[in-house]
């Protein structure tokens, strides 16, 4: 039994061998924490407290020592979030083309503000910072795809595709 | 992936590079890279002596393209090569300054160019391990990245005994998860070995000090990029591409209020003013341009007045700013400078790291402080309190962040003094008033 009396077992075969060779890429193990955590967040959806044991346990540190490294990445979720993650940029140069505009228009397409998730698990929405996606302003990531050139139909299609299943 | 034509427009123009197989279908295959002097400059710096491929950086005048702008070849010259550690390269591709979109495209439509740059830059200082630190949302292109380092190891251009040379070279991607701090270099050698990315304190400088304790070379994705050409083509040659002082070319992304947004390569030293007009196309909408950041955000902004000055990083030191990372943001007529100083700082707020009170308490401060002048109840003493803060930031924390913050927004205290006191008069934003009436 692990962390919270949750099993160990959660974390998937193809999972810990994906571990096992992000390791062997370092001298000192420590240096695997922030992959795993990504990589464990990707196929779990949040940084649950299994995966942080199982961290501190590959790499040889106490559980604490994840737990002070996740505190300092804005990508690293420690609760569920929504299936879909709308990241929306309002950084400089997507502000002066519009996101402020295409931030309101998911939060009311959404029914959600910043940092919050649909009742349904369905969406999350966030704004972040520069993307690096400045040439096709306004921009925004879902998950890791991004969507540039935003305009609110764009966001409107883009939210009736995801509705219905679509990737 | 991104949309092609929303970063390589193209420009008659650029001088391209390292842009220049951009456009060449299939080059992140190796096969296709091969065919186009792929790894030839690695070939080429194996049968010279690390010194010699040391100076030939060194003597073409490349800097540092993060935006630091240090001599390269300089950078790698510090690494103590008879010292019995092992050395490392950690390529910068933390790309997160605002505004800078390039080594995106460098990474997605020439990923070997950027293996090929690590690893000569490996064999120069004597290096066996490399490490390419990507930022997080960047997920797509560090699989881009992993294609393409199976590739080259499958066909000895990384691994054991490269090209019969006996140099043992390894490249491994290691990824972010979202923070803009990581992107200075001492952070990201914190955040590469599992810890918060906290800055360290120099001297010692990572060329002597870096992961792990031992000597390492931290440059960004571009300034890599730029090593196969000088070494395939000659020191002389790069440097004459560019300005005395600067060598090369440059990728320069231009957005914000442009006609053609884009990502183009063009030499050191190419006139603002023509990089706005003949390159970018111009202000949309026929507006009169107010204000340009001619380097990413933590670059003091330049009034239209002032777009008369060449693109290398000397020129635009000497009138107060920095040519930075290379993100060129135009700002047009009708934008509020206080709201393009609060959301500068909003940023910064929100990405200082903590360690340094200057910058922590600073920034949010500021922010705190813009965000209510924006928003119409500003105090007479706001804008002399602002700079008041800012120059206590400048020069006080152990990275740059703290300056990042402070340039800007003296530069826009000071040049835009006007906008400050015309939201006192009204008591209100006089743009959005405007935008109100409008619509």
């Amino acid at each position: 039994m692990g962390f919270r009396g949750q099993k160990i077992e959660m974390i998937s075969d193809a999972l810990k061998s994906k571990f096992d060779q992000v390791i062997a890429h370092y001298p000192s193990k420590r240096s695997a924490i922030v992959p795993l955590l990504v990589f464990g967040q990707d196929e779990i959806g949040h940084v649950s407290g299994e995966l942080v044991e199982e961290i501190a346990r590959r790499v040889e540190v106490r559980p604490i020592e994840v737990e002070e490294t996740i505190g300092f990445y804005s990508m690293l979720h420690r609760r569920p979030i929504g299936k879909h993650n709308f990241q929306v940029c309002t950084n400089v140069s997507c502000m002066l083309r519009g996101a402020e505009e295409i931030m309101a228009h998911c939060e009311r397409r959404l029914g959600i503000g910043h940092k919050q998730t649909t009742a349904d698990g369905l969406f999350s929405l966030e704004e972040v910072e520069c993307l690096g996606a400045c040439c096709g302003a306004p921009a925004m990531q879902v998950n890791y795809d991004f969507y540039e050139n935003l305009t609110p139909e764009k966001v409107d299609a883009l939210i009736a595709r995801l509705k219905k299943g679509g990737a | 992936m991104s949309d092609y034509e929303s970063y390589l427009k193209g420009s008659p123009l650029e001088v391209q590079v390292i842009s220049r197989r951009f456009r060449i279908p299939n080059i992140t295959s190796i096969d296709v890279f091969l065919a186009h002097d792929g790894y030839k400059a690695l070939a080429k710096a194996l049968k010279m002596k690390p010194e010699e491929v040391i100076n030939e950086v060194k003597n073409s005048g490349l800097r540092g393209r993060g935006g630091a702008g240090f001599n390269t070849g300089m950078k790698w010259s510090f690494v103590p090569r008879q010292s019995p550690k092992p050395k490392y390269v950690a390529c910068n591709a933390d790309e997160s300054e605002p505004g800078t979109c390039k080594d995106r495209p460098l990474m997605e439509y020439d990923p070997h160019q950027l293996l090929e740059g690590i690893a000569i830059a490996g064999y120069a200082i004597g290096s066996h391990q490399g490490y390419i630190y990507i930022r997080g949302e960047y997920r797509y292109l560090m699989d881009i990245l992993d294609r393409a380092i199976a590739e080259a190891y499958a066909r000895g251009y990384l691994g054991k005994n490269i090209l019969g040379s006996g140099f043992d070279f390894d490249i491994a991607t290691h990824t972010g998860a979202g923070a803009y701090e990581c992107g200075e270099e001492t952070a990201l050698l914190n955040s590469l070995e599992g810890f918060r990315g906290n800055p360290r304190v120099k001297p010692p400088f990572p060329a002597v000090v870096g992961v792990y304790g031992c000597p390492t070379v931290v440059n960004n994705v571009e300034t890599l990029s730029n090593v196969p050409a000088i070494i395939l083509n000659g020191a002389d040659w790069y440097a004459k591409l560019g300005t005395p002082k600067n060598g090369g070319t440059r990728l320069f992304c231009l957005s914000g209020h442009i006609n053609r947004p884009g990502v183009y390569e063009l030499p050191m030293g190419f006139p603002l003013r023509r990089m706005i007009e003949e390159v970018g196309g111009g202000i949309p909408g026929g507006k009169k341009l107010k204000a340009v950041i001619p380097g990413g955000s933590s670059c003091p902004v330049l009034t239209a007045d002032e777009i008369d000055v060449a693109m290398d990083f000397d020129s635009v030191a000497k009138i107060g700013s920095m040519l930075g990372s290379g993100g060129v943001v135009m700002i047009d007529e009708d934008t509020c400078m206080v709201k393009m100083a609060l959301r500068i700082m909003k940023f910064y707020a929100h990405e200082s790291c903590g360690w340094c009170i200057p910058c922590r308490e600073g920034t949010s401060w500021l922010e705190a402080l813009l965000e209510r002048f924006h928003s119409g109840a500003g105090l007479a003493t706001d804008a002399d309190t602002a700079l008041d803060v800012s120059y206590n930031m400048l020069g006080k924390t152990l990275c740059p962040l703290g300056d990042a913050a402070a340039l800007p927004t003296i530069s826009i205290v000071k040049k835009f003094r006007g906008e400050f006191e015309e939201h006192l008069k009204l008591g209100a934003c006089p743009y959005e008033r405007k935008a109100v009436a409008v619509a």
